[in-house]
């Protein structure tokens, strides 16, 4: 017989004389790979040993944006050298469409091309770089098309890849005829590029029977494994998917991960060879989607204190070629149109324009930010309009709690405590005192300007389409003392992985070191949804929880029945299990159980509770509950560059009971900046021929290291559980104070207005590049 | 005659090439050809210093190392003949990691973690040479490295805390060490590598260089490699013959005399700026925003105005200072004043086998002033939309001298002469300010691009000069948003 282990001999410490209270949920424990990030031990998968005949793949791209494909040479790709393996659509097995949620994207290029960079053709050589040089040699014949290049022609064509969409609550043309004040405006908000440190990469190694064993840095591993299946016509069952971790992911790997991995299974599948496929930075850049650039407008009536009375507002997201996720990213810029104000009467349209351009997609807020910008530009404007300071009109139409707290999808605004934030957070940065101060700045200074805003984030946690609310997780104890769990969780930088371990030390109250997290795959918890909307934790920390409950069910039936105690006699603490007055190590008790026959293995399982949306009537409660928070930020403008500069940041953010502090404040410092970004220096460019010219690096300029503010306060509203039953009662963080940026914008505003002495509200397109920072100084000057 | 071989240390191993491409970047041979895949590939461009790796090299003349940050992925294995290269493996001894990645750990200043080695390389440097740096220090150190996740905050702290549990690593225990073998390999001759197709040769004086040069006119120049290489990591393309010119002793010149400077081309920004800012304080600062440090401790001055883009920032300010360049073919050298270099986009007037030597770059005299501004849409960086170098001579109030050099404006660098005209041998008032603002509308027409539109280069150079006129009017007043250029 085997002998168990002997667990003194074991290599784990002996944790039951700390005086440090075990578990952990609370504790700012470090990232679960912090050691192996620093000293270049994390595996990612460009890290991941050559298979033994290995390739690696490549594809050609479409030069145009939208044509008819008349003939494609591939003889100089086949020829080149190294090139083991080149398919086209014509080799898939299986379904040819890879859409996610609609049909509308193939694999690659079927009769005809409808962007710059779609994929045509794929080749297989035997290194990347040989890969790259027989892309180049096709010889490809178009037909060329009319091409849709902006959302005004667009929706001048009614070019839709879903249909529009109203929400509405009220009268609002009536409201609005009938205020006191009527403005109306219209803002361009740009998209963004995801800039994951680490690119879309996929490795696939064809299995037994036709299978296929796939790693892949993918958000959403689930719907790699089906659409590897579907595209090679095999089940689901003989594809297996890994993502251990990503090198960042910011919604930009949740679809757009999968192209790649069916491709390199498709070459795995066809030279019977593993295959590696991974993106060079700037294809990366051309070839997957981003965040969605929206043009909208608004016309609104207010009262005397600017209060709104009623409201229109249009979002016009530019959604490229396909759906992808548009019709949901379009809904949620719907839903946060009101940010954290009450609107009152209300009609707030969507329209999903299809551009010949890559089709965008999911980047954290899912368009959240780009509906949230219309009704802060309405804020500034209102306040231009009445002389008033910015903060008093956004202070005078934030949602009530007794009243004034209906959204115009008709949620109820519950456990509403942002006027609190808002006033704790105007103390703690002294925003009355340097208002001031401002003011006197700029009377002072003719060549550089000072600007100051707060403005609030209110953002809906939930994914608005209702069965992706669900999560698994699986649980197995070990007779060493040690626990693995699993879950349908990516960990992309965000440290789920750790706040989930967290979360199932606490549960045995146990040492967190002890519980360990396998990589996400899809064989060890199945049909699960992706790691996106920010809830992460929520979903997946839940179904570990709910996961260790049993076993805990377990180990507590089995010691009521071997030691004839009650239940309530059986205690967890300190790693440690006390039966009536006897206490056993936390492994010497799992042993026990083992030799007891006690299954130490169970999966648990999640579903969001409280949310339903009916899309036919726009009314609904399609979130369980809102995350919160507030910013100032104060800028210094040049009058005669549009350079600028963040001098100071204040955040104040609600993120619950949380589960980690260190954890949590990080992923709200990261957040704003890549908002700022978001916001100021990075701007999309595409030439008149939909080629993307912004395609690199050195042309694309995300926020670099002097960007952060030499003054960054951010605070965690203190210990404030959430009011709705989440995990040990935390909140989402993920995507919220990623519009805390919009901060930044107001505070640019707020400078460039000052050359009009606050009597103007300018007209700033995002991203407010020094350029349109200029251009916007000018108008001011010239409107003088 | 030379031995084709390429000899460094890796961490405290010899490392001996031969019969390798010499296309081959340091980032693909330590991943490929050593299986060290700590450091990590993010852009293949020198953009995001993902795979910042350390070299440390002798100063020439003295038995002491510097320890420099580049970046891997655009630097040419043969490039490290004579270096000790330090990758994030390295760092730790045994189970204890290094004080920078233990303060990374402790400050929480890893998410998702790719960036991470790259950032603990650019500290692990900037603590080789600064035990305590402050806070600019540190973000000028780490400006090459981009983090998408943690907004740098956590980073920063990190690296100012750093020292707080420095102790020596095996670097400073091996030193001596490490400074007797780098001294043999300097002593070797001059290094060469083959695959048989492929050739790479470092001489080692100028004169191999000219023979070299002469032999074989289509083999191609490198000495930081930081453009050059984006054409094999980018494009995917094969040089055939590589020359490197950082070995070659004359290239690496550097001279501060009452009246001028003098630098070889094959000078790293970061050797030659320190006394240039001592010089003209706009110009170092400026220097600081041209190239991340990674970029800037291999980039040259020959590379940035041979190259002859219209969007490099170092030909406007040369131009403005009045600098003159020599080339050498063969034996011969010929002297031009820098502004002549140039003859249209990217064509210069460098001959076949020709190539730079030195840059002489005059001292101010009393009553002149260098202003320079560089425009772009990040500070860090960013290659400029407009890069405007004024050097102005005024003596009582009048403008006795003046060269107007623009980068970004036109196909090459090039001077505002219809607005210098406008203010030669008149007083500096607001009236000709204006006169030579509406001047440069008949110098340049810009183009628009992905950096920005022809509208805003030439709105915003005209605006320059009255910037720098308000300077040089009241230098007490707030004018810039950053600090420096």
């Amino acid at each position: 017989m085997r002998s168990l282990i002997d667990i003194n001999k074991s290599n784990l410490a002996d944790t039951s004389q700390s005086s440090v209270g075990l578990g952990g949920v609370g504790r700012s424990k470090k990232h679960e790979s912090a050691d192996k990030h620093v000293s270049g031990a994390a595996i990612y998968i460009d890290d991941r040993p050559e298979l033994r005949g290995q390739l690696h793949a490549a594809v050609g791209q479409s030069t145009m944006a939208h044509a008819n494909i008349i003939s494609m040479d591939l003889s100089a790709v086949k020829a080149a050298e190294g090139v083991i393996a080149v398919i086209t659509v014509n080799d898939v097995p299986g379904h040819t469409d890879i859409g996610p949620v609609f049909p509308g994207d193939p694999v690659l290029a079927i009769g005809k091309v409808e962007f710059v960079g779609q994929p045509l053709f794929a080749v297989a050589a035997t290194s990347h770089e040989l890969a790259n040089r027989a892309v180049k040699l096709a010889k490809v014949e178009y037909e060329e098309l009319e091409a849709i290049l902006t959302v005004k022609e667009a929706l001048a064509k009614q070019s839709f890849v879903r249909p529009p969409f109203s929400m509405v609550r009220g009268d609002s043309d009536k409201a609005i005829a009938s205020a006191l004040h009527q403005i109306s405006g219209e803002i361009n908000v740009g998209g963004q590029e995801h800039f994951y440190l680490e690119g879309q990469i996929s490795s696939a190694e064809p299995t037994e029977e036709g299978g296929m064993s796939v790693f892949s840095s993918s958000q959403h591993p689930s719907e790699v494994q089906k659409l590897v299946a579907e595209v090679l016509d095999i089940p689901l069952n003989k594809v297996v998917v890994d993502t251990r971790r990503m090198g960042g992911g910011f919604g930009g790997k949740e679809t757009q991960a999968a192209p790649w991995a069916c491709i390199a299974a498709l070459l795995a599948n066809v030279s019977k060879r593993p295959i590696k496929f991974k993106l060079n930075r700037s294809d990366d850049m051309c070839m997957t989607g981003k965040r969605h650039p929206f043009e909208n407008n608004y016309s609104v009536g207010f009262d005397k204190d600017g209060q709104i009375k009623g409201i229109n507002i249009t979002v016009n997201g530019n959604c490229g070629y396909s759906p992808d996720l548009s019709d949901a990213i379009v809904d949620r810029a719907m839903f946060h149109s009101d940010n954290a104000y009450f609107l009152d009467q209300a009609t707030v349209t969507g329209n999903r324009c299809k551009l010949n351009t890559v089709s965008h997609t999911a980047y954290r807020g899912f368009g959240g930010p780009q509906g949230m910008m219309t009704i802060e530009m309405v804020m500034d404007d209102i306040a231009r309009y009445l002389g008033k300071d910015p903060l008093a009109i956004r202070k005078v139409n934030l949602y009530g709690t007794d009243d004034r707290n209906e959204t115009h999808y008709h949620q109820k605004v519950e456990h509403n405590k942002i006027h609190e934030l808002i006033a704790s957070l105007e103390e703690s940065s002294d925003y009355h005192a340097r208002r001031e101060s401002v003011s006197e700045f700029n009377r002072e200074n003719t060549i550089l300007k000072k600007g100051l805003a707060l403005t609030p984030v209110k953002f809906g946690i939930s994914f608005t389409v209702q069965h992706l609310n669900q999560a698994g997780a699986l649980i197995h104890l070990y007779t060493d003392g040690t626990i693995l769990v699993s879950h349908g969780g990516t960990e992309m930088g965000q440290g789920l992985y750790t706040k989930v371990a967290q979360i199932v030390a606490e549960e045995f109250q146990v040492d967190s070191e002890t519980v360990g997290v396998s990589s996400t795959r899809t064989d060890k918890v199945p049909n699960t949804s992706p790691t996106a909307a920010s809830s992460g934790t929520d979903l997946n920390g839940k179904a570990a929880q709910a996961a260790a409950i049993i076993i805990k069910d377990r180990l507590i039936e089995f010691a009521t029945e071997k030691y004839e105690v009650k239940a309530s006699e059986v205690r967890f603490a300190n790693s440690q299990i006390h039966v009536g007055t006897d206490t056993f190590s936390f492994a010497d008790f799992v042993q026990q159980a083992y030799i007891g026959r006690v299954s130490l293995s169970a999966t648990g399982f999640y579903k969001t509770p409280k949310i339903h949306f009916d899309r036919a009537t726009g009314k609904g409660r399609p979130f369980f509950y809102y995350s919160t928070g507030a910013a100032v930020s104060e800028v210094l403008i040049d009058t005669l560059t549009g350079e600028y500069k963040l001098l100071r940041a204040d955040i104040l953010h609600d993120v619950g009971h949380s589960l980690n502090p260190a954890i949590d404040i990080g992923q709200i410092e990261g957040a704003f900046i890549q908002g700022m970004g978001w916001l100021t220096t990075e701007e999309l460019v595409w030439n008149d021929k939909g080629r993307l010219l912004s395609n690199n690096p050195a042309t694309y300029k995300i926020p670099a290291i002097s960007d952060a503010p030499i003054d960054f306060r951010v605070t965690l509203v203190p210990d404030d559980p959430n009011r709705e039953q989440t995990i040990y009662n935390s909140k989402a963080v993920g995507e919220p104070p990623f519009m805390l940026g919009i901060s930044v914008w107001s505070a640019l505003k707020d400078a460039i207005s000052s050359v009009s002495n606050y009597t103007l509200s300018p007209s700033l397109d995002t991203p407010a590049t020094p350029e349109r920072v200029l251009w916007a100084v000018e108008a001011m000057k010239a409107n003088q | 005659m030379t031995i084709s071989t390429v000899r460094f240390l890796l961490n405290n191993e010899v490392v001996t090439l031969e019969n390798t491409d010499p296309n081959l970047t340091v980032l693909q041979y330590l991943r490929e050809k050593q299986f060290n895949t700590g450091t990590k590939e993010g852009c293949c461009s020198g953009d995001c210093g993902a795979c910042t790796v350390v070299v440390a090299e002798l100063i020439p003349n003295k038995k002491d190392l510097d320890y420099k940050s580049i970046n891997s992925c655009i630097s040419f294995v043969g490039s490290l003949h004579g270096k000790q290269l330090i990758t994030v493996e390295d760092l730790q001894d045994g189970a204890n990691l290094h004080h920078v990645q233990q303060s990374m750990v402790d400050n929480h200043a890893s998410q998702c973690g790719f960036c991470t080695p790259g950032f603990v390389m650019s500290s692990f440097a900037l603590h080789k040479v600064n035990s305590q740096p402050s806070r600019a220090e540190v973000v000028e150190a780490l400006a090459g490295n981009l983090c998408r996740c943690t907004g740098y905050r956590s980073i920063i702290d990190a690296a100012m805390a750093s020292s707080e549990h420095a102790k020596p690593d095996s670097f400073t225990l091996h030193y001596q060490q490490t400074v007797q073998q780098l001294s043999e390999f300097k002593a070797l001759p001059s290094a060469s590598l083959s695959d048989h197709q492929h050739s790479y040769f470092a001489p080692k004086n100028v004169s191999e260089l000219a023979t070299k040069l002469i032999e074989q006119p289509s083999a191609v120049l490198v000495a930081g490699g930081t453009d050059l290489a984006l054409s094999v990591t980018q494009n995917f393309n094969i040089i055939d013959d590589l020359v490197y010119l950082g070995d070659v002793d004359e290239l690496r010149v550097l001279e501060n005399s009452d009246t001028q400077f003098v630098i070889g081309s094959a000078v790293p920004y970061n050797e030659f700026t320190p006394m240039l800012h001592d010089e003209y304080h706009e110009l170092g600062e400026m220097i600081e925003r041209i190239g991340s440090r990674q970029v800037r401790n291999n980039g040259t001055l020959g590379g940035n105005v041979g190259n002859a883009s219209p969007i490099g920032d170092m030909p406007p300010a040369l131009i403005a200072l009045g600098a003159e360049m020599v080339l050498q073919r063969g034996d011969v050298e010929r002297k031009i004043a820098v502004e002549d270099f140039f003859i249209a986009y990217k064509r210069t007037v460098l001959q076949e086998s020709e190539f730079i030597n030195r840059f002489y770059i005059p001292k101010a005299k009393p009553g002149q002033f260098l202003k320079l501004y560089k425009i772009s849409k990040r500070i860090d960086d960013d290659i400029s939309a407009v890069l405007a170098a004024f050097f102005i001579e005024i003596k009582d109030n009048v403008v006795t001298d003046l060269r107007l050099a623009f980068g970004g404006m036109a196909g090459i660098p090039m001077r505002a002469k219809q607005c210098e005209a406008a203010l030669l041998n008149k007083p500096l008032n607001q009236e000709n300010i204006s006169a030579a603002q509406q001047a440069l509308a008949h110098d340049f027409q810009p183009m628009s691009d992905v950096r920005a539109s022809d509208k805003y280069r030439m709105k915003v150079a005209q605006n320059l000069m009255q910037k720098c006129y308000l300077e040089l009017k009241n230098r007490n007043i707030e004018t810039r948003v950053v600090s420096y250029a």
